[in-house]
């Protein structure tokens, strides 16, 4: 490469000079040379902290995951390579947690993108007393998930809770699918104000002389807001699903508290956490954490390829 | 220059933290050894505490460390710790069915000489055998705890005998439309476990093997998986059974629901709170359901030394203060559990306080042991798994299904639900 270059320079064809000048000072300057090893060494103690704190654990719990590595039978520990996935894949356990998970999830995230996009309709539209509806709105995402949480299990627990009372004082959190329909409402009650933020984020990118040359042009206000603005917010609305998603994908603390993943209300971070934490099984709780974690790359990578030049990274997003 | 000055300056005061640190650190070593202990919220346990601190005149001195109050919290937590080879937990606090799990990790010490005998000498002997594993003593028993048949007085006269008449005695009462429902433990968790290896080994079956590597789940833990069925499916079982844990179940029965409960006697102290419940609040030994006398599940707590302690003889020794007779009887009087040392029974302020210790020495005599494996956590949570909810079992399917995935738990191969 370089002798091309030489070689164009000393021909003169002049084609492009510039550049290539630039590109002999960046190979030859001392100067530019211990600046840019300066930078390294700068850059090296934040990265080899990188590495060290999450490059290395995500290695482990991949050697993990092909060991018997169980903590109460220390002596038994042997490499056996994919056993632990064959186990996992193969447990009605680990896909129950899957289905459960997914469900939660795609349910969930769907109810609250229409209610917070509502929600950041009005937050956006509000005339009179705007910073109490959005405080108000905001509310149940300031209250700590756990605290919330044991306030619905106590609401739900016959004898002690008004909702169960309500409905009949049946102990709605003792059956699977009942305890599920819990779970999302305090999911969605817990979750919708962030997606409301993200989206009104968004709303605030949609020029209003656009909705009002619109609403000449005879335009209704459906149209208007599927037409002008959500293509408008669609990288708004992206990063809020992407963001909602794979939170809700990893949900853990709402379970923990209401079910504790008892009658196979188990999503797949509860499960996990069961083998790694309260089984002490080091190997299959690895090999789930690792599952896991393809899971939410796919999701990411579905996203991004779905949504396409919206997503966010690629330049030409506002593209339209 | 001013630079330079500024950073000496720093440097300087950096340096005075440091020495201020390791000054306070050597402060605390010259009040003597100290023993962490690390146990449940037990009300009284500091009182204990203070008097062995006393009887020690310095040679150690213990330290009481809260737990959380939930079994499973005060597990990880140890385990957690212990793993990482933690050295600052010396004596712990164990749940009688962890002796195995963490005798097996090596986490912590066998009992071994004088200390050994001086810990088996007047025990009784059920306690002690959930502190043995392989035939080594790997704790010292603290309290322990047996369940009791609870039962109103006014509503039924005669408590009963067998499990058959106590479901048709309730029945009976339901029936009149009267508060005879039947409380107890049918949540998914270590309960439903205490309350099905009561029913198995009363019933004479087995569901692990003795050394505890192979499950067996026999003939007798089917039946006992039917007489569980039976309860579950009966008319007077408490609607909200299937989610019902100690504290539950003694709710309903107080706040008048239930004729029946079978709960541990931490429901005697409390129920006193309510003078016109507690009147008529009786007890009688746990039904049968052979014909024979029920081996009732024994719980309580052990006292365990870490593998990782620096101070092993200081924390042998403050174990044995810590559930020498005297401090049992303080627990036993102070915070109503029942003590493992067979003499503190007859102390005459037992009577008052405890008016139902001949009941449970004479079930202790005669208890049962849940299943000893190390891995006992994964056995206890596939058999509340499996047998959740109560209602639904098929005895002979659930058996088999209890036996393939027991043995997977054995063989930690199984997916933990």
């Amino acid at each position: 490469m370089s002798q091309t270059t030489t070689e164009d320079t000393a021909t003169g064809t002049g084609a492009s000079p510039a550049p290539v000048a630039a590109r002999k000072k960046v190979a030859l300057s001392e100067g530019k040379k211990a600046e840019r090893r300066l930078g390294w060494l700068l850059c090296a103690p934040a990265a080899l902290t990188m590495i060290a704190v999450t490059g290395w654990p995500i290695l482990y719990s991949l050697l993990l995951s092909m060991q018997r590595f169980d903590l109460k039978f220390p002596d038994r520990t042997e490499w056996i390579w994919f056993d632990n996935y064959v186990t996992v894949l193969s447990s009605p356990y680990w896909w129950n947690a899957v289905w459960v998970t997914v469900v939660l999830t795609v349910v969930t995230v769907a109810i609250e993108l229409v209610l917070g996009m509502s929600l950041a309709l009005i937050m956006h539209r509000a005339l009179v007393g705007r910073g109490i509806v959005r405080t108000t709105t905001l509310i149940p995402y300031g209250i700590v998930t756990v605290v919330a949480a044991f306030s619905w299990r106590f609401a739900w627990t016959p004898g002690t809770g008004y909702l169960a009372e309500a409905l009949g004082g049946d102990p709605v959190l003792t059956e699977k699918v009942p305890a599920l329909i819990v779970v999302s409402i305090a999911e969605i009650w817990k979750t919708t104000p962030f997606m409301a933020l993200l989206l009104m984020a968004g709303l605030a990118l949609v020029p209003d002389d656009l909705l009002k040359a619109a609403a000449m042009d005879g335009a209704s206000g459906w149209q208007r807001f599927i037409k002008i603005t959500v293509p408008i917010m669609k990288p708004a609305i992206l990063v809020a699903l992407l963001f909602r998603t794979l939170d809700a994908f990893r949900i853990f603390d709402n379970l923990f508290v209401l079910t504790a993943g008892s009658q196979g209300t188990s999503s797949v971070s509860m499960l996990t956490y069961n083998n790694l934490i309260k089984g002490l099984n080091l190997g299959i709780g690895s090999t789930m954490s690792v599952l896991i974690f393809i899971m939410v790359a796919i999701i990411a990578f579905v996203f991004i390829k779905l949504f396409g030049t919206a997503a966010p990274g690629s330049d030409d997003g506002g593209k339209r | 220059m001013g630079a330079t000055r500024r950073y000496r300056l720093a440097a300087g005061v950096g340096a005075a933290m440091l020495a201020a640190g390791t000054l306070t650190a050597c402060g605390s070593g010259d009040q003597g050894i100290t023993v962490n202990v690390y146990k449940y919220p037990q009300e009284n346990f500091q009182a204990i505490v203070d008097a062995c601190n006393a009887k020690a005149g310095g040679r150690y001195n213990i330290v009481y460390n809260k737990l959380p109050r939930e079994a499973d919290g005060q597990r990880e937590q140890m385990v957690r710790r212990l793993a990482a080879e933690d050295d600052s937990m010396d004596v712990l606090g164990l749940d009688v069915t962890w002796t195995a799990e963490l005798a097996k990790a090596g986490w912590i010490k066998e009992f071994t000489g004088s200390v050994k005998s001086q810990v088996e000498s007047g025990t009784l002997k059920t306690p002690l055998d959930t502190a043995t594993y392989e035939g080594k003593l790997y704790g010292a028993p603290d309290n322990t705890n047996v369940q009791l048949l609870w039962y109103r007085s006014d509503l039924v006269p005669t408590p009963p005998k067998t499990w058959d008449e106590m479901i048709s005695m309730a029945e009976a009462l339901v029936a009149e439309g009267k508060p005879g429902q039947i409380v107890g433990q049918g949540k998914q968790y270590e309960g439903l476990v205490v309350l099905y290896n009561t029913l198995v080994n009363s019933n004479g079956g087995t569901i692990l093997d003795e050394n505890g590597t192979k499950a067996v789940v026999d003939d007798k833990a089917v039946e006992a998986l039917a007489a569980l069925k039976k309860l579950a499916t009966s008319k007077a079982i408490d609607p909200s059974f299937s989610n019902a844990a100690e504290d539950n179940a003694r709710l309903a029965m107080e706040n008048g629901n239930a004729a029946f409960q079978l709960n541990w006697p931490y429901v005697y102290a409390a129920a006193q709170k309510k003078p016109d419940f507690a009147k008529n609040f009786k007890w009688a030994p746990y039904p049968t359901v052979s014909g024979e006398q029920s081996k009732v599940t024994v719980g309580g707590i052990n006292y365990a030394v870490s593998n990782y302690t620096t101070k092993p003889n200081e924390s042998f020794d403050a174990v044995l203060c810590l559930r020498s007779a005297e401090s049992q009887k303080l627990a036993a009087l102070k915070d109503g559990v029942p003590p493992t040392i067979e003499a503190v029974y007859d102390e005459p302020e037992m009577a008052e306080a405890y008016p139902m210790r001949d009941d449970i020495k004479e079930t202790l005599k005669n208890a049962s042991v849940r299943p000893r494996t190390p891995a006992y956590q994964n056995v206890s949570t596939v058999i509340s798994t499996i047998l959740s909810p109560p209602a639904g079992i098929d005895p002979q399917a659930t058996a088999d299904r209890l036996r393939k995935e027991l043995q997977d738990a054995l063989d930690s191969k199984g997916v933990l639900p």
